[in-house]
């Protein structure tokens, strides 16, 4: 069974998809994904999906269900590089893709997901000050 | 009746005749420009097609325009009235290419058939069968200038969409002319690729040349909004002046959702402050520095 690595980077996992997802992969992934989440009590998420050609209705459901159950866990998703047929395509599916960040590249991504992560620790930083 | 049609085998024996009457013909014809085809590229390819023609025709394609025997025939014809129609001819011009051909058959057909009841029947033959090589090279004539209009529109389409790199990581696109769905295709996908290629953050869509918005311009610009905030990339729409603005809320639009700016000049400025960059006048202490320098 073909199998998506995760790779874990301090606090973030790191997805990229090198093959053309068909459902059941896209389904394992996603709860591989959420059980990584839980697991290392990452804060973020960034799925590079540059090498992606196709996304169907059924692929932009399931980023969007990892966006939402991540956020529940309390991390951030960024998805990276996506292709500009890619794009078109979902916005003709009618899929905006909402809850989902979007980056150009890898670098980018990360510099978001770090931006995010700071805003959220700095919130809970005043917020402890100010319970103090 | 020899078993061999009269009027093929009169045709096959004068052959040249038939192309001197032909080429006569032409040259007589006030309208004909030779400053477009010189007169040898001419007697070339009309020599070319009437040998053809005289090599199919036989007792039975005579009466069958669509016979098989013609296919050559009709390749030769149908390429000779394309490129006349690259090189501007007149479809009247092409017309009276074929039917200079249709004269100086007949006429060296009345040489040699002295039957008047024969002579009808075979010219009758004769002009129908030209009368159908005119039609189609008239169709092929259409079509030649068809492929000219698709080409140019294409090229239209082209030239109207350029992406211009304002700044590092700026890019904008002027669109001018009537947004419709394909050239939403177009756009989208030159800015996209665009966006891509450069690693440019932010993309202003300035529709100041768009003659007017209605719900299905708007609908095309909120997609590509959306289609460049999903490669991560920030959308702002300029250049909307305020007839588009009172008949989008007319409509009922929403484009809350979008960026939106007057003029070119406060989308730059916008995207300046959304990268955190400021642009700054030099102060008098520092030019007169740098001027002694």
């Amino acid at each position: 069974m073909d199998k998506i690595p995760i790779l874990k980077m301090s606090d973030f996992l790191l997805v990229t998809i090198q093959v053309d997802l068909y459902d059941q992969l896209a389904e394992n992934l996603e709860s591989d994904l959420i059980n990584m989440v839980k697991k290392y009590n990452s804060h973020g998420v960034l799925i590079d999906i540059s090498a992606v050609s196709i996304i169907d209705s059924f692929m932009g459901r399931i980023l969007g269900n990892i966006a939402m159950m991540s956020k529940i866990l309390d991390a951030e998703t960024v998805v990276v590089g996506m292709q500009p047929a890619v794009a078109i395509t979902l916005i003709e599916l009618g899929l905006p893709l909402k809850g989902v960040h979007s980056a150009l590249n890898v670098e980018k991504g990360m510099a978001l997901l770090r931006s995010k992560i700071h805003n959220i620790e700095q919130d809970t930083l005043t917020d402890d000050s100010s319970t103090e | 009746m020899s078993t061999k049609n009269e009027a093929v085998k009169a045709l096959q024996k004068r052959k040249k005749e038939v192309l001197e009457q032909w080429m006569k013909n032409q040259l007589q014809d006030e309208g004909l420009r030779n400053n477009l085809i010189s007169d040898e590229d001419q007697q070339q390819t009309s020599d070319e097609l009437l040998n053809l023609l005289i090599d199919a025709l036989n007792d039975s394609s005579i009466e069958d325009a669509h016979s098989r025997d013609f296919e050559k025939v009709l390749d030769v014809l149908s390429g000779i009235s394309i490129s006349r129609a690259k090189q501007g001819f007149s479809p009247r011009e092409t017309g009276v290419y074929i039917f200079g051909l249709k004269e100086a058959l007949l006429t060296t057909l009345q040489k040699d058939i002295k039957d008047p009841a024969q002579l009808y029947s075979e010219s009758l033959k004769l002009s129908k069968l030209l009368d159908n090589f005119a039609i189609s090279s008239f169709e092929t004539f259409i079509k030649g200038r068809e492929e000219v209009i698709l080409r140019q529109t294409d090229e239209i389409t082209e030239i109207s969409t350029p992406v211009i790199h304002v700044w590092d990581g700026v890019l904008a696109m002027p669109i001018i002319g009537t947004l419709d769905s394909a050239r939403t295709q177009i756009v989208m996908e030159n800015l996209l690729q665009e966006i891509v290629e450069t690693g440019s953050s932010i993309a202003i869509l300035d529709i100041s040349g768009v003659p007017a918005v209605d719900s299905l311009v708007a609908q095309h610009l909120i997609k590509t909004v959306s289609a460049t905030r999903l490669m991560g990339a920030e959308c702002i729409i300029s250049g909307i002046r305020p007839e588009i603005a009172q008949t989008v809320v007319h409509l009922g639009i929403d484009l809350s959702t979008i960026i939106t700016k007057a003029t070119l000049a406060s989308a730059l400025k916008t995207a300046f402050s959304m990268l955190q960059l400021e642009v700054t006048k030099k102060s008098k202490s520092n030019l007169l520095q740098q001027s002694n320098r």
